[in-house]
């Protein structure tokens, strides 16, 4: 017992050197999952303990770079829970059908996957081209993954699958041509797109959105956290705005919940209140 | 919660189970035989593909006299009821006894993963956590199991010989010295034992 209370006193000095030194901002994080990963970090840095690793940590800042990029990475699908791309695409959709312009926040971006699957789907409902998307995250290697659209060409025969049970009007193979060892996805579906590092964390609103995906990210949060990062969303959103959540988060808990309604309740899709 | 642990005087305040394949066979043995006023919340982590909505909550809830349903996320512990992990997803204990969930890599090509739970669990439990190793054809477990232990929790293993699959008993029992190897009968009175009001 004594040794592990020792460990969460050092947990939580490495998170607040991390912060200090290079401003990512963990100590709000769920803490079995965070602790999780930072166990992990500490084996492939090769030292025994938290406070070794604190110390390489704030000494060594390309050690640190590394451990920063693990700690923060994700990985999704194109077109993952193909239910609620197509609730989306059926009940979300005839919603911003009525909008003149629209602005969509892929909150939490990762490499990508999300963001094309998006940008296809608006493409096939012909709102594209009133669209102005924004894909943000705070791992750099994610956004700029995000940004060159390649993806290992393995992965396609699920993804095209998730397409087809999302409601895809073409064929997921329209999208991409193969090369550079992937699946390159057609330049074109990030015309309108913004990538841009920014931490739902530390950061602040910027713009008015129809439309805030988040899915899957806000699981690594604590509930303080979370309420943080949905405050920021409630603030995003214009009056009926929408935001989507991944299939096992939800709103319940959050001292937000009165600012939303459910709209799709089984999808965790969200309408921002009227009044 | 480990102040909460500790002032229970050893009294366990969860159960964890992991099991793979066989897995329903053996739950519902145990599961069904837990009464409706059992005082433990007991979370359980099945491995079942991704992709697909889970049956199992459906199948237990129809078999069990306590409320079953599926983990979600920062969703509070409470007691006598049984949480599944669901599909795809990690689940974890929090310290202040709620549940959250991680998308983080598969361990032992699963998601979600027993030792992710039950190491979670031992985390924010310490002594007063009861860890059940069921039948299964791999060694996800063990290592958790080992860390419920080394908390100073209760371990119970399904004797190999009577389990489905008994590579992940074996697994557990290997790994984890102090675990006692139990019929499925055996399992069910420590447990009944174990959150008797």
């Amino acid at each position: 017992m004594e040794d592990e209370k020792i460990e969460d006193i050092e947990i939580r000095l490495l998170l607040e050197a991390l912060y200090r030194r290079y401003h990512y901002d963990f100590r709000n994080y769920a803490q079995a999952s965070i602790k999780r990963r930072l166990r992990q970090a500490r084996d492939r840095q090769g030292v025994a303990t938290y406070s070794a690793l604190q110390d390489k940590l704030l000494h060594d800042p390309a050690a640190a770079a590394g451990v920063l990029r693990f700690l923060t990475v994700q990985v999704s699908d194109f077109f993952r829970d193909p239910s609620y791309f197509k609730a989306i695409r059926e009940t979300v959709v005839p919603h911003l059908k009525t909008y003149p312009s629209l602005k969509v926040w892929i909150a939490g971006c990762s490499a990508g996957e999300e963001l094309h699957s998006f940008a296809i789907l608006f493409r096939e409902e012909g709102l594209e081209d009133r669209t102005l998307f924004y894909a943000t995250d705070i791992n750099q290697d994610a956004l700029e993954a995000a940004s060159r659209g390649i993806y290992p060409l393995d992965r396609m025969k699920a993804f095209t699958e998730n397409y087809r049970l999302a409601g895809g009007k073409a064929s997921l193979s329209d999208y991409y041509s193969t090369g550079y060892g992937g699946a390159v996805f057609d330049k074109s579906l990030r015309d309108r797109v913004v990538f841009s590092d920014h931490s739902l964390v530390t950061d602040a609103v910027f713009s008015e959105m129809q439309l805030i995906s988040c899915r899957n990210v806000m699981i690594y949060f604590d509930r303080d956290l979370q309420d943080r990062a949905v405050g920021l969303f409630r603030d995003s959103l214009g009056r009926g705005g929408f935001l989507g959540l991944g299939s096992k988060e939800t709103l319940r808990f959050s001292e937000h919940v009165g600012a939303f309604s459910e709209f799709v309740r089984e999808e965790k899709i969200y309408q921002r209140r009227q009044a | 919660m480990s102040e909460q642990s500790q002032s229970a005087g050893g009294a366990p305040n969860a159960v964890v189970i992991g099991a793979s394949a066989g897995a329903i066979q053996a739950l519902l043995h145990i599961l069904p035989a837990l009464p409706e006023d059992y005082t433990l919340p007991v979370l359980i982590v099945v491995h079942v593909p991704a992709g697909r909505r889970s049956e199992l909550t459906a199948l237990f809830a129809a078999k069990c006299r306590l409320p079953v349903a599926e983990g979600e996320d920062k969703e509070p512990i409470l007691p006598g009821t049984v949480t599944f992990a669901p599909p795809d997803y990690h689940m974890l204990v929090e310290p202040g006894g709620t549940i959250s969930l991680s998308r983080d890599e598969q361990v032992f090509f699963s998601r979600p993963s027993i030792d992710v739970l039950f190491e979670s669990a031992a985390d924010a439990y310490g002594p007063a956590l009861v860890g059940v190793v069921l039948t299964g054809a791999n060694e996800d477990g063990a290592q958790g199991l080992a860390a419920v232990a080394q908390a100073g929790g209760v371990t119970l293993v399904q004797d190999p010989a009577s389990a489905y699959a008994r590579a992940m008993p074996e697994a557990a029992l290997k790994a984890c010295r102090a675990a006692r190897r139990m019929s499925l009968d055996g399992i069910v009175a420590a447990l009944l034992a174990a959150g008797r009001r």
